[in-house]
């Protein structure tokens, strides 16, 4: 086979890793579509789902196949050219995790060392940022895009991307950053680290990132619980600008640069950007319709761009150490380092900054010691944040952390904010509870979300106790369906995708509740 | 049978429909209007300490929120009739909107919105248990209990003292160090207002920690935990051993 092409199938991580979470009995399939033979030969007949992705999987084998013999002509004739044959490609890595600390960007991440201007300096903060500025605002997006990076917030859009989408050229309004700190997602605790542990961190990034974006001014949106993280972050700010490093010419760059500190007052909807926007105005956190996007039409009606607290915080890294340092950590498109949050039922839960795209086994085990009472006591885990689908254990078995491999098996990163439930759990409870949180944090703005997440909290409460009929959880289904895609914001969507990975994953549970409560009211009826 | 099944359901339903005004005061969701009393309506006056007086211009809602938050925490300051410590009487509201000159509705509008505007009395300590699922299945409901049994009130009640309130806020955000509970200090006005995180508490240590603000001690505030450092793994931590280099920095001149 020619050095140059590979089939769809070859590469470890496309068509075959769809499927490898998913079914054991298809592990073979592996080794014979790397060599592209007809994958309908060797597919186990091991019921209806087996063939539906195999099915799948020929069809995409199929149009390699056929893109292959036609660049094998191609290759037959520029082989009696002589060209010398090129060099294989690197071996590509397959194992992730086992990150060493000199390549962790959060070395402060415990709050061991002195967080604020001598110990940031000391940790390699503040180095060399006026060349980086002088560099100028193309270059520092060119550099974003190299890396990979994907937004830390929980959406995972590329930020070089997204920060190219900012105005070239001023039509008179300013610019502006506003960074994300307003950390309420359940299950997420990185950025309070970053802001009181690596304040110096956050305030390099933002100036970074907004000579990348050409604003003039950075506001920090904390949540308004972080007291005490705030007053490490204004403490950080005013040591900033005494040394010239923010403000007029900061650095010595000529580059004038400012910032704000904002802060809330308990919305978890102010998390989303455009409530962000209107939370800084000082008016309810309520979302602004999209389009027009915050990068047209944003803060005060000016070009705006919102990002995660960590997007922002490591982009002085990356930009010191080299793009293709960071995107040799993670999969392809999954490039980087990340702040996993474990909590629940693991032996020490914890906050711990680790390769992409590492199994999760490998990542409770190594820093967690584990899931309470041993891996066969787990029962689901929800890998990234409340909003994500759950994940029941034989998925958990060997899904590996990153963007695409969850949405494969259909949750999601989202936060990198992994809670652990073992068996002793009531999952319905928890995600009861789950439904009375976005309940109560719906800004009442549209009707799906206001009413929805009311109904599908209420009739959660009753599936707990299995006070409903089978017929139910079929038309619980149908609301998530309802108010998904159909608001303002994803906190529809969000507050659905809990409900809908219950379903998906644990309806006998659920039915067996229901029977359960029907049989005991006979008893006492007849009784 | 079925007879009695059916008039089964109906008690059920009307008694769900009986309880549902209580069963909103208890859950967390504060009611979204207000209802004039004795020690909160707007004829009764109210005057701004320095600290927490707004001092911006006319029609300026911009940090509404933050001005708002500065007025939550005043304490009483001589001869101010309405002593407020930690929530907003409506008659502070309406003096908040005549100083900055907006209608009363804008800032009654920012202080219903947002869950830390206590809008009824609470206590000079108001005790807050994180209650959404990753610190509910660590045992946040046993936490809850525990303080509301040693109090000896209900959620949101504020004990005879006036001392202490229990309340229970949505996701706060440590995670990692669930069970948590939150301390809002209102004893000592705007200036001396800290809402501190106790993290990875048990039912005996949150006693603990409540009878030590009582005594007026400071308990130490991060995690209870001793064998945690912050957000660490509990044990030591697996990562970041040793002394921090500052990373190599590429050749920037050359790219």
């Amino acid at each position: 086979m020619p050095q140059h092409i590979k089939p769809v199938g070859c590469e470890p991580f496309g068509a075959v890793e769809f499927i490898f979470p998913v079914h054991h009995s298809i592990k073979k399939l592996h080794c014979y579509i790397s060599y592209g033979m007809d994958v309908s030969l060797v597919v186990p007949m091991k019921g209806v789902l087996s063939l539906q992705r195999a099915a799948v999987l020929s069809r995409l084998n199929g149009n390699s196949r056929v893109a292959a013999r036609l660049f094998s002509t191609q290759s037959a004739t520029t082989a009696n050219t002589a060209q010398p044959p090129p060099p294989p490609p690197p071996p590509e890595k397959t194992h992730f995790g086992g990150l060493k600390d000199e390549d962790r960007i959060f070395t402060n991440l415990y709050g061991i060392h002195d967080p604020f201007l001598k110990g940031a300096m000391k940790r390699g903060d503040w180095y060399r940022t006026k060349d980086i500025v002088i560099k100028g605002s193309d270059w520092i997006v060119n550099e974003m895009k190299k890396s990979g990076l994907r937004g830390r917030g929980g959406a995972g859009f590329p930020s070089g991307l997204k920060w190219s989408f900012m105005p070239k050229v001023s039509d008179g309004r300013p610019s502006y950053l506003v960074v994300n700190a307003d950390e309420s997602e359940p299950g997420t605790c990185k950025d309070r680290e970053i802001m009181r542990n690596d304040p110096h961190r956050l305030l390099e990034g933002c100036l970074i990132a907004g000579v990348g974006m050409r604003a003039t001014a950075a506001y920090i949106y904390i949540r308004g619980e972080y007291v005490n993280e705030r007053l490490n972050l204004e403490k950080a700010r005013k040591e900033a600008y005494a040394a010239g490093l923010l403000g007029k010419n900061a650095c010595g760059s000529g580059y004038d640069f400012d910032v704000h500190i904002h802060f809330g007052a308990g919305a978890y909807i102010c998390g989303e950007e455009t409530a962000l926007l209107e939370s800084l105005e000082g008016k309810q956190g309520k979302p602004r319709l999209k389009p027009p996007f915050p990068a047209n039409a944003g803060l005060y009606g000016c070009p705006t761009t919102v990002t995660n607290v960590e997007t922002v915080a490591v982009s002085p890294t990356i930009l010191r150490r080299g793009p293709e340092w960071f995107s040799s950590f993670g999969r392809k498109n999954n490039s980087g380092t990340k702040l996993f949050c474990i909590s629940g039922h693991v032996n020490k839960p914890c906050t711990v900054e680790e390769e992409m795209s590492i199994s999760l086994k490998e990542l409770l085990e190594r820093h967690c010691g584990g899931v309470r009472g041993g891996w066969d006591n787990l029962l689901a885990v929800i890998p990234g944040g409340s909003s994500v689908p759950l994940l029941p254990k034989h998925i958990c078995e060997d899904v590996l952390m990153d963007f695409d491999a969850l949405k494969a098996v259909q949750s999601g990163l989202g936060t990198a904010a992994v809670i652990v439930m073992d068996k002793s759990t009531d999952v319905v409870d928890a995600i009861a509870r789950l439904s009375y949180f976005y309940k109560h944090e719906s800004c009442g703005q549209c009707t799906p979300c206001r009413e929805g997440t009311g109904w599908l909290w209420m009739i959660m409460e009753r599936m707990k106790t299995g006070n409903a009929k089978l017929e139910e959880i079929d038309m619980l289904q149908e609301v998530t369906k309802q108010i998904e895609g159909h608001t303002i914001c994803a906190l529809g969507d969000a507050a659905a995708w809990p409900v809908q990975g219950l379903i998906r994953h644990f309806r006998p549970e659920l039915e067996r509740r229901i029977r359960e409560h029907a049989e005991r009211e006979l008893l006492q009826a007849a009784a | 049978m079925l007879g009695r099944l059916a008039s089964r359901r109906l008690t059920e339903i009307r008694q769900v429909f009986r309880q549902s005004p209580q069963a909103t005061r208890s859950l967390s969701a504060a009611l979204n209007y207000h209802l004039d009393s004795p020690d909160n309506n707007p004829d009764l006056p109210w005057e701004f300490s320095d600290a927490n007086k707004p001092k911006t211009g006319k029609g300026d809602i911009v940090s509404l929120s933050v001005k708002l938050q500065a007025v939550c925490s005043h304490s009483s300051a001589g001869s101010c009739t309405t002593a407020a410590w930690g929530w907003l009487p409506v008659s502070a509201m309406n003096a908040v909107a005549k100083v900055i000159e907006v209608a009363p509705i804008r800032v009654y509008e920012v202080a219903t919105f947002y869950s830390m505007f206590n809008r009824a009395k609470v206590g000079k300590y108001h005790l807050l248990v994180c209650g959404t699922t990753p610190c509910m299945i660590r045992g946040s409901r046993d936490i809850e209990d525990a303080l509301l049994k040693h109090l000896g009130v209900k959620r949101n009640e504020v004990t005879k003292d006036g001392l202490f309130s229990v309340g229970e806020m949505e996701c706060m955000g440590c995670c990692v160090n669930a069970p948590m509970i939150t301390v809002a200090d209102y004893s000592n006005g705007s200036e001396g207002y800290t809402y501190n995180y106790y993290e990875d508490v048990t039912p005996k240590r949150v006693v603990e920690i409540v009878e030590a603000l009582r005594r007026g001690e400071k308990p130490p505030r991060g995690t209870q935990n001793p064998q945690r450092i912050n957000c660490g793994p509990e044990g030591g931590n697996t990562t970041l051993l040793g002394e921090p280099k500052p990373p190599p920095c590429r050749d920037l001149d050359a790219c």
